[in-house]
This record gives C-alpha cells, structure tokens and sequence, in this order.
C-alpha cells in the first residue's frame, strides 16, 4: 500500500513536471523519427511527405472532379451553368444520403447491397400512407424513416448476433424488399405523391432570398474558422503540438472559395435549394459523430479490429447492429428524396444502377472497401463525380449504356489509385 | 515489499470436459515484484493467465486478492479489481492512432465529445514516464514497429492504474533492441509499483527482469525459484521435467507391474 501511495506522488510530479520537461524531450529526440518543423513551412513539408507516401487523401478526387469539369465544358458550355451545376447538387442528394449511411458499413468492412431495396419501401411506404390512405404525411415520413431502421437492424442481427456474412444476408434482403415493394404498391405499380407535399418539396423548395446562401456560406466558413481556431489554441494551452495559424487560415480560405463560388451559383438560379441544405446538416452531424464521440471511434475500431475493439470492452453486436440500422435509415432517407425527385413510388424505385452508384460514390470519394479508412464527406465528392457524369453525358445526349461504362471505367479508375497508393503507403511504412 | 500479497491462488484447478488444464495450483504476487511464469507449451500458462483474467472461471481453488477472496467470472470482473492483461496478440486498432488506441474503450469526454486534447495530453505525459520513444501520438499503429506496438499495448494496459499486469509472451516475434525496450519498461512497471506476471519462453528474458520464476509443468506447480540464487539449468529442468525420462518412466512402469 505504502508504495502505491509514493507511486501516486510520483505520478502528479511527473504531471507537474510535464510541461517544463516537453522542450527537453524534443531536444533529445531519436533522429530518425519523423519530426515536423514549426509553422507554415512545416505544413508545407508535411503535405508534401504526404504525397510521395502515397498518402493521397481527397487529393486526386478533387483533381478528377476537375478534369470532368473542363471536358464537359469544353464540349458543351451550359455544363458549369447556374441551372445544370444546380441540378446536379439537388439530384446527387439522394444517392448522397444513402452513400453516407454506407460509409458507416464500409468502415466496418462490411457491405450492404440491400439500401436500393429499402429506399423502394421507403417511397412506397411513404406513398401508400399518405397518398392511398390519407395519413398525414409527417407520420408516413416518420414511419418510412424508422422503416428503414428496423429493416437495417434485422438485417445487422442477422449478421452481428447470427453470425451470417454480411454480404448474403443483405443480398436475401435486396431480393426481399424488392418483392416487398412490389406488394405494397399493388397491382397498379405507380403511386404519384403531392408535388406540394413535405416530400414533394424536399427536391422543390429554394431559399430564394440570396441571403440565405450567402448566409450558409459565412456560417459554414466562420464555423470551421473558430471551430479550428479555438481547437488549435486549447491544444497549445495543452502543451501539444497545434496546427500553425497559416495552416488554418489557408484551410478557410479554401473552404470559402469554394463555399462561396457554390452560393453565387445557387443565387444564380432560384437560391439555395433545401435538399442540398439537408444534405450539408447530415455530412456535418454525420462527421460529427464518427469522429469526435466515442460512438464514431467504436466504428472505427471494428473496422481495425474486431478482436481488439472486444477486447477493449465494446459491445460488438450492439456497434454492428447500430451501424446497419443507420444504413437503413439513411437508404430511406435516399427513398424519399428519390420520390420526391420524380413525384412518385414507383416499381422502378431503388432499382437499376442506384446500389452500384452509392457504393461507387462512397469509395470513389475515398472510402476503403477494407473497412476503418473514410470520412462521410467523401460521399460528398464522390457523389459529385457520378452525378456530374450523368447530367454532363445525359447535355450531350449520350445514351445510358455509354454512360454506365464511362461511370464503370471511373470506379475503376478510383480503385486503382486506391490501390496504388496503398501499396506506395506500405513501402513507405505507413499503412 | 508488502506482506500481502496482491494476488494469490490457492490450489486452484480448471477443467476442460476430458481434460484436466490446472490442477491445484498456487501462486503468488506481490505490489512491485515481476514473477516469471514459465513452462513447457501446453503446461497450463496461458489457462493460468486466463482463469486470473477472468476468461475462465475457475472450478476450484481460491483466488485472493489483497487477501480477500474474491470471484473472477468475466474480464471485467478482473478489470474492476485492477487486473490488466495484456495478450500475446496484439490488442490494438492498426487503422487508429497512438492516442485512440491507449483510450479505446474509456475515452476521455467533455460534455459528450471525445477530449481529444486532454487525451493527446496524457498519452504524452504516460509514454514519456515510461521513456516510450515513437515517432507520433498521431500516427496510425499500423506504421509502428513491433516493439513500439508492444510498449503501446503495455502502456494502455497501465491507464486504468492497475496493481497487477499480466503480459503474455511480451518478447515473443520481437529483434533484439525492441526486445530490450519491452524489457527496460517492464522494470519501469516494477519501480511504479505495479505487481507484473510476465509469462516467457525465453530463458534470458526472465533471468533480465524477473523476481521469481513459477514454473508449470503439466498444469501442476512444478517449483518457484529466486531468480538471483538459481541457475537456468535448474529452471529448465523443472520445465522439461528432468527427472521425468524414458529411463524414469521405464521404472515406473515396471514398478507398477511389479505391484500387480
């Protein structure tokens, strides 16, 4: 007991004598690890280090999303117009929300091929409620939504408590809930909702005063500003290395470049549009909640190692069968707004490319389909380049089945730069 | 050295269906001392280890801690009396960094969000009284070596301030200066006060930093020696049993038709 004691007065010294001793500790530091140099020029350094590591990031996205821009503006110049370029951020919103209820999956290492199929039962839920039986239309939301929870949480008891592979049960379930859908909506196929409905205005309604874009913006920029800012300063208070003040500056101006050349463009046409409204609220909560709770390390950590994350006293079943409900929730999330955007539930709903395009679009944006690597912005980005595809093939009149190799060929692209630079990160020992 | 001890069993035995894994065994453990326990593979270590941690309960026996006899039926039971084990495999997340993986499962939170600085603060603050040299906190564990892998996972055992720390197999797969890394933070655990079961295979190792050495041998005690006033060649031949040849073996057999 009597050294348990002078241990703890051992240890509040040493809590004491932390922050005087930090200087000396980097003095002394063993050479051959990697140590950043201070301000601006490390910053630089680092990101350069980066890139030959093969640490790649957002970096050759943002590069493709730029070249598919020039092309098809070269070809046809109304591509970066105010009307196509506000089009394709309204369309991308459905397969969007769906991506980022996929990303929580992949970050487990799983896949679930069944959110086309629930995003179907979520219109037709939707449709049948308000339309056929005249519910009010916030319940059915409200039904449709937690819907496609339930079914994304049978399907993670199925994986997590049973024990059946992922891939085979969500397969059954891409099957069951087609069919499910095809009930539901009956012998007639097609249920067309209220245009001025909740949900018809989900893809409909704008902000048409500028000042709401605009408004966006600056809260958008000001909010990564002080957020950065203040986190940067707490950790300096710590005595923990921060990011340099240039870095964070130079970080918002490129958020506010690209923020405000986006609501020039809204304001160009009828304003900020309430679906891409949406879909910023749930990439920032969604980011939010993966990376700073311990929820978000929990995904994480089962995506690293299973093994591990038990072992540190996680509840395994409950993260996996969580994560599936999310996924389901976010696919009826997408359902809705599919319905929206065509003003119906339809047999066709969730089918076709939807599945492959919502994959695509979370691992083009850069999350691994090996689970623990991704960010839910990525489903931003790659939602951009597949939808940015479609309506620059659909201005030039090219037919699907063109369209569906050229967005084959991108997936494909992405994965072998994945790829590449995965193997660059581990001769570079970095991953 | 305390008189009591932190940890202590008395004749304890465990049982898997046909096979008897420990039977009756006793050990001991004081506050700032490093038992060695080692023992042919299969002689009932890792079940040893795994009945104090709390994996497999035991069927008989009496496990006592601080003298008190007490139950350990799951591993969290073994956590909340301040076992912390820290397993062969390595327990860490390869896709997150230093800090998440020494706070994964207890995470430091302010007002619901991940305290990532206070975190950043004290992983640096653990690693630099136990002289931890890595190249980043914020690196993923991935691009660790596998002696700094080792010392990280050892690290996050000690956050919860445990008494007792059991490392299985800490040098096990590692070169000779991570080795010797794993081994000075070992002695770093004896000077905090933390009692420490090192199980090993290698002599050396435990002639290094051990107190005393417990052998098992078949899943009985088999011996337990000071390390200082013992010579290896004794520790081994309580490990392979020397006394136990074909020639012993022959007698006995012969004794026991003798006896019919």
């Amino acid at each position: 007991m009597s050294i348990d004691k002078t241990d703890q007065v051992q240890a509040s010294d040493a809590a004491v004598d932390a922050p005087a001793a930090a200087p000396d500790a980097v003095a002394v530091v063993d050479p051959r690890l990697l140590v950043r140099e201070q301000g601006f020029a490390g910053y630089i350094g680092e990101f350069k280090r980066k890139m030959r590591a093969g640490d790649l990031g957002a970096v050759p996205v943002v590069i493709g999303l730029i070249a598919i821009c020039a092309i098809f503006q070269s070809l046809n110049s109304a591509f970066l117009g105010a009307e196509n370029l506000n089009n394709i951020f309204v369309a991308m919103v459905a397969t969007g929300m769906m991506s980022v209820g996929i990303i929580f999956v992949l970050l487990l290492g799983e896949i679930d091929l069944s959110v086309g199929s629930v995003s179907g039962v979520s219109a037709a839920i939707l449709a049948v409620m308000s339309v056929t039986h005249g519910v009010n239309e916030w319940l059915a939301v409200l039904t449709a939504l937690a819907a496609g929870a339930v079914i994304g949480a049978l399907h993670g008891f199925f994986f997590a408590r049973i024990g059946a592979p992922a891939f085979a049960v969500t397969l059954a379930g891409l099957l069951f809930w087609n069919g499910f859908m095809l009930q539901l909506l009956g012998a007639n196929g097609t249920i067309n909702i209220d245009g001025e409905g909740v949900v018809g205005k989900l893809t409909t309604y704008y902000f048409t005063d500028v000042a709401a874009a605009y408004g966006l913006a600056v809260v958008a920029v000001a909010g990564y500003f002080l957020t950065a800012f203040f986190g940067a300063r707490r950790r300096e208070a710590a005595g923990i290395p921060s990011r340099p003040l240039s870095e964070i500056v130079l970080r918002t101006a490129l958020l506010a470049v690209a923020a405000f050349a986006v609501a020039v463009m809204f304001n160009q046409y009828k304003g900020l549009p309430l679906a891409t409204l949406l879909f910023v609220v749930v990439l920032v909560l969604s980011d939010f909640v993966l990376r700073r709770t311990a929820y978000g390390r929990k995904v994480f950590a089962l995506g690293g190692s299973v093994e591990a994350s038990r072992r540190a006293g996680i509840n395994v079943t409950a993260v996996r069968v969580s994560v599936f409900a999310i996924a389901g929730f976010f696919a009826a999330v997408g359902g809705l707004f599919w319905a929206s955007k065509i003003a119906a539930a339809n047999q066709s709903a969730g089918a076709g490319d939807l599945l492959m395009n919502v994959i695509a679009a979370a691992v083009i944006g850069g999350t691994s389909l090996f689970g623990g690597r991704g960010r839910t912005w990525n489903a931003l980005l790659g939602v951009l380049v597949i939808t940015s595809i479609q309506y620059g093939l659909a201005l030039e009149g090219i037919a699907t089945p063109i369209q569906y190799m050229i967005t084959g060929g991108v997936l494909l692209a992405t994965v072998v730069i994945d790829s590449i630079s995965r193997k660059t990160q581990k001769s570079a020992g970095r991953a | 050295m305390s008189a009591t001890p932190v940890l202590a069993l008395r004749g304890v035995s465990k049982r898997f269906g046909a096979v008897q894994a420990l039977t009756d065994v006793e050990l001991e453990v004081h506050a700032g001392e490093v038992v060695a326990l080692v023992g042919d593979n299969g002689a009932g270590k890792s079940t040893l280890v795994k009945t104090i941690a709390g994996v497999h309960p035991i069927d008989d026996g009496v496990i006592e801690w601080d003298g008190r006899p007490v139950k350990v039926n799951k591993p969290h039971d073994a956590q909340d009396l301040g076992i912390a084990t820290v397993y062969q495999d390595l327990a860490l997340c390869d896709n997150i960094d230093v800090v998440g993986n020494l706070f994964l499962g207890r995470e430091i939170r302010r007002r619901g969000v991940l305290d990532e600085v206070e975190m950043e603060r004290r992983s640096r603050e653990l690693l630099q009284t136990l002289s931890i040299r890595i190249p980043s906190v914020r690196i993923p564990v991935a691009s660790l070596s596998g002696g700094q892998r080792q010392v990280v996972a050892i690290a996050r055992s000690l956050l919860g301030e445990p008494k007792l720390v059991i490392l299985d197999e800490p040098t096990a797969a590692l070169g000779v200066e991570q080795t010797a890394q794993v081994l000075d933070l070992v002695e770093r655990l004896r000077e905090r006060g933390h009692a420490v079961i090192l199980i090993s295979h290698n002599m050396a190792d435990v002639k290094a930093v051990a107190d005393k050495v417990a052998v098992l041998r078949l899943g009985r005690n088999n011996g337990v020696f000071e390390v200082k006033s013992t010579s290896q060649e004794e520790i081994i031949s309580a490990i392979t049993g020397a006394t136990d040849n074909a020639v012993t073996r022959r007698a006995a057999r012969s004794n026991v038709e003798a006896q019919k």
